[in-house]
């Protein structure tokens, strides 16, 4: 072991390492090591965004699905409603044609039978009237001879017996 | 562990691109000294400190870097180029300055009047550094020091741009910051929040600076050639001070269970005279081992690199530097593990005993 003075190196190695370590301390750790540290808190930053982005776009699928699902059913019941309408709406026409049709056969009927009792009203009538003229020109003429009128009073009273 | 592999791989890359030069560098030292080849003396050359940065020899003349030699002396301070030394590391040459003389012994600088070779050889090898009476407080900046600058300019350039980067692109990190961005978040993911836990961010800093610091510095001294080469993480002062960083940094940051833990651990109160002293001496084990761990490392990995090539001026035969140049191919390949994985433990280590120094117990 050859030292040539320990009190040079004891002096030269204390003052330059602490120098060394002001200096690198000040212009090169803090700064690498800060922009090491800022780098690696960007990176989980971002990989942390990416995982939520990710999560959100899952959800987001999840809710298109939903939607989808719901404008689905929703079509489903529109059509469903439309045909239930669509059958309801015929028959009630149907109903209103028939109930149209049945009240215009009634009124027809009614028409029909008032007529048909006028008529015959006007026919008893006529026929009555009808009688009654040739009863009386039968009468005028079997009452001008008579012996055909006593026969007529026979031949009642032969049918009041009867009664 | 991709990122682990990733970045052995990466070293392993580089590895096999300065391979090259790896055989070079020590060459032109072997013909020093002329005659006998003294392995020690290369070896010494390579992994101790030194006042000039040693770049070639030419024909017989060292070309060096001349670097300042800075002393505090009895006449205050004094500035000189370490150049007025004519290479000379054998207390012959005198140089003058601010009135008074000095000498250059094996890198140690001297008062020329109180300097005598035999009062140095007497001494110990540990004892050597420190004979203050006889030599002025030296603040040079040596080989290690100019290494430790250039090291912390590269890393400051370095930094700085893939700081810029940063500022500019918002965007996935590429070119500098793309090679850099991986270690800063292993030393955060792998090293900071397993060891220390939620109150990291406040140790970043210095956990980063460690790595990288560490790192970069055993990788320049394996390169060997100038400007790098400088051995600096295998000298035991500088890993001495960053243990002592750590250490203090440690015994700042100690929460009420840290000193709990150490002066009234969960033993009987019988037990305390035993444990108190053993835990406080835990707390200076600790850094201690940080500083032998990284020193014994990276000077082993030289000393073995080196005396690999030394073999073939040991043997003086060329034969056998298939043998040495394969050796000498793995150890180096080794060495950038090695560069890496130290820079690793030391900080993971310094982050271990932090975070036993912040923790919530109980």
């Amino acid at each position: 072991m050859n030292i040539v003075a320990p009190e040079s190196l004891i002096f030269w190695t204390t003052i330059i390492f602490l120098l060394l370590l002001f200096l690198l301390r000040k212009f090169a750790w803090k700064p690498i090591l800060g922009a090491v540290r800022t780098r690696e808190t960007s990176i989980n930053d971002a990989l942390a965004a990416a995982e939520k982005a990710r999560l959100e776009m899952q959800n987001l699928h999840a809710d298109n699905e939903k939607l989808l699902q719901e404008a689905r059913a929703e079509r489903e019941l529109m059509l469903k409603e439309a045909r239930e309408l669509k059958t309801k709406m015929i028959s009630e026409a149907k109903d209103e044609a028939k109930a149209e049709a049945d009240k215009m056969v009634a009124q027809a009927q009614a028409a029909i039978e008032s007529e048909k009792k006028s008529a015959i009203a006007e026919m008893k009538q006529q026929v009555a009237s009808l009688s009654l003229e040739i009863a009386e020109k039968v009468m005028k003429k079997e009452l001008s001879d008579k012996e055909k009128q006593l026969k007529l009073v026979d031949e009642m009273l032969g049918q009041a017996k009867l009664n | 562990m991709r990122l682990t592999q990733t970045f052995i791989g990466t070293l392993a890359f580089i590895a096999v691109l300065l391979m090259p030069f790896k055989g070079t560098a020590s060459d032109p030292h072997q013909e020093e000294g002329g005659g006998k080849f003294d392995p020690k003396e290369l070896i010494d050359s390579h992994v101790w400190d030194s006042h000039e940065f040693h770049i070639a020899d030419w024909s017989g003349h060292p070309i060096t870097l001349a670097l300042p030699v800075i002393l505090w002396t009895d006449n205050g301070l004094t500035i000189f180029s370490s150049a007025e030394f004519h290479h000379d590391n054998s207390g012959t040459h005198v140089v003058e300055a601010n009135g008074q003389e000095f000498v250059r012994y094996r890198e140690h600088i001297f008062y020329a009047d109180r300097f005598s070779q035999e009062k140095f050889q007497e001494t110990s090898t540990m004892g050597r550094p420190f004979l203050y009476e006889d030599r002025p407080l030296d603040f040079s900046i040596t080989k290690t020091v100019f290494s430790m600058i250039l090291v912390s300019l590269i890393l400051l350039l370095l930094f700085s741009v893939a700081a810029r980067h940063y500022k500019k692109n918002k965007m996935a990190p590429k070119g500098v910051s793309g090679f850099l961005e991986p270690v800063i978040i292993f030393v955060r993911d792998e090293i900071a929040v397993p060891n220390i836990g939620s109150k990291y961010v406040k140790y970043m800093p210095f956990l980063l600076t460690t790595f990288f610091f560490i790192w970069v510095n055993n990788l320049v001294g394996l390169i060997p050639f100038f400007p790098f080469s400088g051995n600096v993480t295998g000298n035991i002062i500088f890993t001495l001070i960053m243990a002592l960083i750590v250490f203090i940094i440690t015994v700042f940051s100690g929460n009420k269970y840290y000193w709990k833990h150490i002066l009234t651990p969960d033993v009987p109160k019988a037990l305390y005279p035993i444990m108190i002293p053993i835990e406080i001496i835990g707390m200076f084990t600790k850094p201690f081992a940080l500083m032998v761990r990284l020193f014994a490392n990276i000077t082993a990995g030289h000393i073995i690199i080196l005396s690999l090539v030394g073999l073939i001026f040991i043997f003086e035969t060329a034969a056998i530097s298939p043998v040495s140049i394969v050796f000498v191919l793995f150890m180096s390949v080794l060495e950038l593990l090695v560069a890496a994985l130290q820079a690793y433990v030391f900080t993971l280590l310094a982050a271990l005993f932090i975070g036993q120094a912040v923790e919530e117990h109980h």
